[in-house]
């Protein structure tokens, strides 16, 4: 029952977050008061970008100043020993492209996720483990449309006919190759919204995930689908003026303000939801889950050598420790071992003559 | 003890839905059967660790120190400094849930918090009412709790039902690793004198005597002896081994269960024949009583209390005058050599990079630490055919391999024992996969875990590992469980007697033992564990 209230504060707060910006907006358009448009449109996304940028950049500062002590790399494969055992190059990476390879494979392709089991139990006890693709496939595709997705905006923030301009409309072009409908439906902000919706219901539905899940879980991706929805609402249904959409942004990047009030005013209402989320989404990343974007390169697990007992690795604030000496040992020990005939480092009459003076005293 | 644990089939009725509860809401059960006895206070005043007192678990009032939040709280805050591993770990999780059923003790118990990202949980929450805003403001709301003394219990229950064994690690998209914040928890644990009896007594007797059963140098010696007449009566040789000898030039370490415990001591007669069959091969080698131990539970303890003990390898090598180190087939020995020893007691400047004096080989691998494992030595031994052996003298064994916990995770040791056991055995089969190598199972008795009094938990623990075992004993007939780990041979034996009747547990020297043929030996009947060899069973 208790898991349940996480999800239903997350969608209360994106409710609010939706109907607040749809509805400061609507006021703003019916009312012709630009400025709260321009706050919408243009002030909070700014402010929500530069939030993104310094939080991300604390938090990465924060990991990397933290030492790693010790060489604690999962090693997930054969280690390099003697030469004739072929060593896993990227389970057990031993060079240094060894380590790019795994986390190559680790970011581009969810590695590890694609190992997932699941696991069952029959009766018996009989216990069997399956592959479990499900989660691999739902957090690949998610990615990676939102990776398109974030890389199709870039028509909106570059001079047409620019390089990259050029680049993100190929980009596009792939992307609605369906060519249904018109503006062509773009695969990249179906998918997104397919797959969000999809870890959402895995949260769901697997009683395990949902029993650890937080509002922090439901919050990110609740977010996220809204921002796909209302993508594709403004896209092919509630239309907005693209070209004024552009002119807004590009204005906004050249610190070119004049008659940027008018410019707001072109625009549909489902634009500053749109964009009210999206800066939600900036803003809150940082100081959330979603830092494990950042997290997963510095992991000491997963971008270390396998190389530890070849190469020493060196601890910053190794100290030392209270130890207990071979003399120790055999002092309290020596008799014993004389009797047993094992060597000593002192005989019994060496000890005895440097006890001797103290007994006096 | 035994008597209490519940039957095979009560214990297989696992229930993996959690509670109706939210898991603040659900208390930590300490019961018996389910947790190791408490530290008592002469082992942590021996190690002079703090406040060492005679308490009990399942006692209401665990006679904590007035200021003991205050301690827990700054511990936690010095180690997310020391530690990038706890601070990303703290951060990063996503709780995608994909190390879920990865753990033994979710598998065998369907407790939630022995779920690894919950284990996690259990700290985080504390972290995130400390150290993050929202955290702070919205509490529970947001998965944040104050620490409490319910709060402090939880964490001493369920770091001590995690054998640090890793498996988790291997599937998290983050590499998050749950054994190194069990490490960790145990850590601020044991700021308050919170540890588990039977690691705090191995830890004082190790640090004294040089092992874990507090075995003294004679004695020591004298168990050495008693497996050459063992040898002897097998074999019709005598071999001869050296103590604490000065100038050998390999100084040998191995886990102490392997010198006092059944089935371990066949794999010390192992090691035994092994080395006099080499020694007319050039092998010069010796013992220590002094660092007679290589397990080292203070792993289990805190990283101060892990470089303590493990300092004693470099400090005999170097007064001995050794060139380097063989290490015997222990489990998480190895996992502190390969991750934590040239680190915490390096550089071995006093050491040379080990060569094998019979074949030649340089282990390049080996060239900071300066230390090998026995089965990467023996394994170049036999692909330079240096060993002469009877392979069927092995043949009474069915085998499987079960690699352990720390060597295959912690160092990626998987090929070596397996080319030894292939060699030297006519069958061998491998578990699932999915079992093995990298993902492999804990024994379940891990991390000072393989107490008497808490048979349930390693039961229920171990039963992902005995599943595995029963379908090839099943499918196979396997009938020996091999393995390189002191701990496996002391927690496999039981563990196959509840789940897998039937099934034995031995070391891969030991079969080495039984398969060397050495110079000058009688015709053999028996193996090292006086069973007759096959076809000999009539004489
Ligand atoms: S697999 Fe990793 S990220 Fe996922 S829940 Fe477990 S610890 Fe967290
Ligand atoms: S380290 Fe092993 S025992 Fe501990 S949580 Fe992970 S899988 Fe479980």
């Amino acid at each position: 029952m208790n898991v349940w209230i996480s999800l239903i504060a997350s969608l209360i707060v994106i409710g609010g977050l939706v109907v607040g910006a749809a509805g400061v907006a609507g006021l703003a358009q019916y009312s012709h008061t630009p400025e709260l448009l321009v706050l919408l449109g243009v002030v909070v996304p700014l402010l929500a970008f530069i939030a993104f940028i310094v939080g991300v950049i604390l938090q990465v500062v924060k990991w990397g100043r933290r030492p790693v002590p010790f060489p604690i790399a999962t090693v997930a494969g054969q280690g390099k020993s003697l030469p004739w055992i072929k060593a896993s190059y990227f389970d057990a990476p031993y060079t240094k492209a060894g380590v790019v390879g795994r986390m190559a494979l680790e970011v581009l392709t969810f590695r590890s996720l694609f190992r997932n089991t699941k696991m069952e139990l029959h009766d018996g006890p009989k216990l069997a483990y399956g592959w479990q693709m499900w989660l691999w496939v739902f957090a690949l595709a998610f990615h990676y449309a939102f990776l398109t997705v974030f890389i199709r905006h870039f028509r909106f923030f570059t001079e047409d006919g620019s390089v990259v301009f050029q680049g993100v409309m190929f980009l596009e072009h792939l992307d609605g190759f369906l060519q249904l409908g018109l503006p062509h439906v773009l695969i990249s902000g179906f998918v997104l919204l397919g797959a969000a919706t999809m870890l959402l219901l895995r949260r769901l539905t697997n009683a395990q995930v949902r029993y650890v899940s937080l509002i922090q879980d439901y919050f990110p991706l609740l977010l996220i689908i809204s921002i796909a929805a209302s993508g594709i609402l403004m896209r092919h249904v509630i239309k907005v003026d693209i070209v004024a959409v552009k002119a807004l942004i590009m204005s906004m990047l050249n610190f070119d303000f004049v008659g940027i009030g008018e410019k707001a005013l072109a625009i549909g209402w489902m634009f500053y939801l749109h964009i009210f989320l999206v800066s939600v989404l900036l803003a809150y990343f940082p100081m959330s889950k979603l830092m494990h974007m950042g997290g997963i390169f510095l992991s000491p697990t997963r971008n270390l050598l396998c190389n530890s007992r070849e190469f020493r690795h060196v601890n910053p604030w190794n100290y030392p420790v209270k130890v207990h000496t071979y003399e120790h040992y055999e002092d309290e020990f020596r008799e014993r071992m004389i009797e047993a005939g094992l060597p000593v480092e002192k005989t019994l009459e060496e000890t005895q003559e440097a006890a001797a003076p103290e007994e006096k005293e | 003890m035994a008597d209490e644990v519940p039957k095979v089939e009560e214990m297989a009725a696992i229930n993996h839905t959690p509670p109706k509860t939210g898991w603040m809401d659900t208390p930590a059960v300490i019961r018996p059967g389910m947790y190791c006895y408490s530290a008592k206070a002469k082992p942590l005043n021996i190690l002079s660790m703090p406040y060492g007192r005679d308490w009990d678990p399942i006692e209401e009032d665990w006679h904590l120190p007035e200021n003991w939040m205050e301690i827990v709280l700054e511990g936690l805050h010095e180690r997310l400094h020391k530690f990038r591993s706890l601070q990303l770990f703290m951060d990063v999780c996503v709780r995608c849930g994909a190390c879920a059923d990865k753990c033994h003790f979710f598998i065998g118990s369907g407790d939630p918090k022995n779920m690894p990202v919950l284990r996690a949980e259990l700290l985080r929450s504390v972290y995130r009412k400390e150290y993050t805003l929202a955290g702070k403001l919205l509490g529970k709301m947001v998965g944040a709790r104050k620490l409490t003394e319910t709060v402090l219990k939880e964490w001493w229950t369920y770091f001590f039902q995690c054998t640090e064994c890793r498996r988790c690690s291997v599937f998290c998209p983050y590499g998050i690793d749950t054994a190194e914040i069990t490490i960790i928890g145990r850590e601020l644990l044991n700021l308050l004198g919170l540890n588990i009896d039977w690691i705090a007594t191995p830890v004082s007797n190790c640090y004294r005597t040089g092992n874990h059963l507090g075995i003294q140098p004679h004695a020591f010696k004298d168990m050495i002896d008693f497996f050459v007449d063992e040898v002897e009566d097998v074999t019709g040789v005598r071999c001869n081994p050296s103590f604490n000898r000065k100038g050998a030039e390999i100084l040998f370490i191995t886990p102490s269960g392997d010198v006092f415990a059944d089935p371990g001591t066949y794999t010390a007669m192992g090691y035994l024949i092994l080395f006099h069959y080499l020694e007319s091969m050039g092998l010069d080698i010796t013992w220590s009583t002094y660092a007679s131990e290589g397990g080292n539970f203070g792993f289990f303890t805190s990283h101060e209390m892990m470089k303590r003990l493990n300092a004693k390898m470099y400090m005999e090598a170097k007064r001995l005058g050794v060139k380097y180190i063989i290490g015997g087939e222990c489990g998480h020995m190895w996992r502190v050599i390969h991750q934590y020893m040239d680190t915490m007691n390096g550089p071995a400047d006093h050491l040379e990079v080990p060569k094998s004096p019979i074949t030649g080989t340089v282990f390049q691998n080996a060239a900071s630490t300066k230390m090998i494992h026995i089965t990467e030595f023996t394994a170049d031994l036999l692909r330079h055919n240096k060993l002469k052996f009877d392979k069927t003298r092995n043949d009474n064994y069915n085998l499987t391999f079960h690699d352990s916990c720390n060597p295959s995770r912690g160092m990626g040791l998987l090929e070596e024992p397996r080319y030894i056991i292939k060699e030297m055995c006519n069958h061998f089969y491998e578990m699932p996969e999915g079992t093995i190598r990298e993902q492999t199972f804990c024994c379940g008795s891990g991390s000072g875990l393989n107490a008497g009094e808490d048979l349930e938990l390693r039961f229920r623990g171990g039963m992902p590992r005995a599943n595995a075992v029963k379908h090839v004993h099943e499918k196979h007939g396997v009938n020996t469980v091999a393995c390189v780990c002191a701990i496996d041979r002391a927690a496999l034996p039981p563990l196959m007697d509840y789940w897998v009747p039937g099934v034995q547990v031995a070391g891969v020297h030991e079969l080495v033992g039984n398969a060397l043929i050495l110079d000058g030996e009688k015709e053999r009947t028996e193996d090292l564990r006086f069973e007759p060899l096959a076809g000999m069973e009539d004489e």
